[in-house]
């Protein structure tokens, strides 16, 4: 059964500056909690949690000028997944970051989206904190 | 040298699962004796019918909407405040054994810090948590990242698929069945009962109580995940309670057409689950109808129910000769509750959700104070709550009840219940799961149960519940549309208007299903 969990969060920083961060795959341990390393060959990445699981992914979509990210986990019990970051430009020098997540079973919906809610937290406060 | 505390919680237990209350299947010799040298309360509720907003109840003396652990899967903050905070801070030392439940268990990330804890072998903790300078974690098997399954993998790894699988392979709960009916979440587990989670959780507490020196005040939560389903006890204990021989529980309704009206007569969420329409939480088995429920099944549920609780009882009357091995018997007071009940065959119902009726409402809570206070052994009849608990042990570490505790100290009789004001309690419900929302608020007094539905997947908002406890014990009847009632309907809902602390905003976010 599929499921879909969808977080956003405004950022008080451009969406091209906010883009370097969240639309570079091998980035994504540094802002996403619970995610202790990356590594991209490709299409594809790797990701290793703070529980010690790797997880093979899938990128599907790497729009810098939608900015928009898309991947799949990659993994024998997860039926479907589709992970999508974007990045809005709200035209006054912020942005809004949207994660979505759709996955069947849909309990790695809220248990991947549980993760993307404290990953745009930290997004938010990396791109807003000083420098 | 003050009193000592020994907090126990057992989880998903029913009021009637205990002998002291009425219970005739399982024997709680060891519970039942505390109850007749201390306080047992007869209409003790939680503020919340499932685990983690209850438990962080329990901690942190607030009702759910203040504490913000508003449903399964939502996180307690690690800085929210802590009663075990305030006794350590008291200089007494603390310890959490068995389960905690303050965060989710379903942690691929490792975010949680309990669930990390046991990955990196950290039982004493030089940062406490939560309060808690020793935590030793638990739940209901062998799977996860918890000091117990660890313990379990590590010493004996041929025991840990003993467990009943708690999840399907779609990681919903599962619905597999067992036993000699077939019951959902029913397995016979060989598993030896000395390696059962319910006597691991004793021996570690136990073990703490041995490190500390004699002289200490401590806090000890010996929190068993039992008797919550699954029903996998220990196969070699099954013989204690043969299930053709476990009557059919008073809530049971064995005429199924009077199981249709009774029904039909509640909110409409009551029937679609039962009838296997709506599933609007994850603490019941996506794919079980209860409609398919057999009183056998509802029979051998009970019996392993019953066992599981009998195994509770005779650890702790283990922990409580370790204790008075200790010298400390006369200095310490001990504290049996439970965080919410179980259906349990009421109804024609198993499990737990959005259903605001005794079986899961009604709690098993002891307060057997420390003999050394010479107090009297009591009955309360007036409501209290599990938020009354934080500010109970303030008072018996001598402490000021804190300004953030929406509770206050248990009463020691009804006179005293009565002249403090114990007239109410309160217990609230929500949840939001893949487009399904339930919302209740639930008032407690004068003998009477009124809930009110918020709008949501199923409700308009202008449904509701109204029992008289005296008339309706089983809450079959259904007044809140009864005319005659309307005077008294309003009175409660403006009572529970007036009491009930608004929802902490922003909502925080479910982060994993439980």
């Amino acid at each position: 059964m599929l499921g879909s969990v969808r977080h956003e969060i405004r950022i008080a920083r451009p969406a091209a500056d906010v883009w370097v961060l969240a639309g570079d795959p091998a980035r994504l341990h540094e802002w996403f909690p619970g995610i202790v390393a990356c590594t991209v060959e490709g299409t594809h990445r790797t990701i290793t949690t703070g529980a010690g699981f790797d997880m093979p992914e899938e990128i599907l979509v790497r729009d810098d000028v939608h900015r928009r990210f898309q991947y799949r986990l990659d993994m024998p019990v997860i039926a479907h997944h589709r992970g999508t970051i974007d990045v809005i430009d709200l035209g006054d020098g912020t942005c809004l970051a949207v994660y979505a997540t759709e996955a069947d079973p849909r309990t790695m919906a809220l248990v991947i989206g549980g993760g993307s809610k404290g990953a745009l937290d930290e997004l938010k406060r990396q791109m807003e904190g000083p420098p | 040298m003050g009193r000592k505390i020994l907090f126990v919680t057992t989880d998903q237990q029913r009021y009637d699962a205990l002998g002291c209350n009425g219970g005739t299947v399982a024997r709680t010799p060891v519970v039942d004796a505390l109850a007749a040298h201390g306080v047992r309360y007869e209409r003790a509720h939680p503020q919340s019918v499932v685990c983690m907003p209850s438990r962080s109840t329990m901690l942190t003396g607030q009702h759910p909407s203040t504490h913000g652990v508003w449903m399964n899967g939502v996180p307690l903050p690690v800085d929210a405040p802590s009663v075990a905070a305030e006794l350590r801070a008291a200089g007494y030392r603390t310890a959490l054994v068995g389960k905690p439940h303050f965060q989710p268990f379903l942690d691929p990330f490792g975010r949680f810090e309990e669930n990390r804890f046991a990955a990196h072998g950290q039982v004493d903790l030089p940062d406490p948590h939560r309060g808690f300078e020793h935590f030793e974690s638990a739940t209901h098997g062998a799977a996860g990242p918890l000091h117990y399954a660890r313990w379990l993998a590590a010493e004996h790894p041929e025991a840990v698929d003993m467990f009943y699988p708690v999840l399907d392979r779609a990681l919903e709960v599962n619905s597999l069945g067992g036993g000699a009916t077939g019951a959902p979440q029913v397995h016979d587990n060989p598993i030896p009962r000395d390696w059962y989670h319910t006597d691991w959780v004793a021996d570690r507490t136990i073990g703490w109580l041995d490190s500390l020196d004699a002289g200490d005040d401590w806090f000890a939560w010996m929190s068993f995940p039992d008797p919550h389903h699954p029903w996998d006890p220990p196969a070699s204990e099954l013989g204690r309670v043969d299930w053709r021989d476990v009557p059919l529980p008073d809530g049971y309704l064995a005429d199924p057409a009077e199981r249709d009206r009774v029904l039909d007569a509640k909110p409409r969420h009551w029937r679609a689950w039962y009838d296997g329409r709506l599933v609007s939480n994850y603490e019941a088995p996506l794919d079980w109808v209860p409609a398919t429920l057999t009183a056998e099944q509802v029979r051998e549920v009970n019996a392993r129910n019953a066992v599981e609780c009998e195994l509770i009882d005779e650890a702790l009357g283990r922990v409580l000769a370790a204790v008075a091995a200790r010298g400390w018997a006369d200095d310490v007071d001990v504290v049996f509750t439970t965080d919410h009940g179980e259906l349990q065959g009421d109804f024609g119902l198993l499990f737990k959700g959005p259903y605001h009726v005794d079986g899961l409402m009604r709690l098993p809570l002891v307060w057997r104070p420390a003999p050394s206070t010479g107090a009297a052994p009591a009955t309360v009849t007036r409501p209290v709550g599990l938020v009354d608990l934080a500010p109970t042990f303030c008072a018996i570490a001598g402490l000021d009840v804190p300004g953030w505790m929406e509770g206050r100290p248990l009463p020691t009789d009804d006179a005293d219940a009565e002249a403090r004001g114990f007239e109410r309690v309160l217990t609230e419900w929500d949840s939001e799961l893949f487009g399904i929302d339930v919302h209740l608020r639930t008032i407690t007094r004068d003998g009477w149960v009124c809930t009110t539905y918020g709008p949501g997947h199923a409700h308009d908002g202008t449904e509701g519940e109204l029992y008289d406890l005296g008339e309706d014990p089983l809450q079959r009847a259904n007044l809140w549309d009864d005319p005659a009632r309307a005077a008294l309907r309003d009175d409660l809902l403006a009572d529970l208007h007036d009491h009930q602390p608004p929802m902490r905003t922003p909502l925080a976010t479910v982060e994993a299903p439980v």
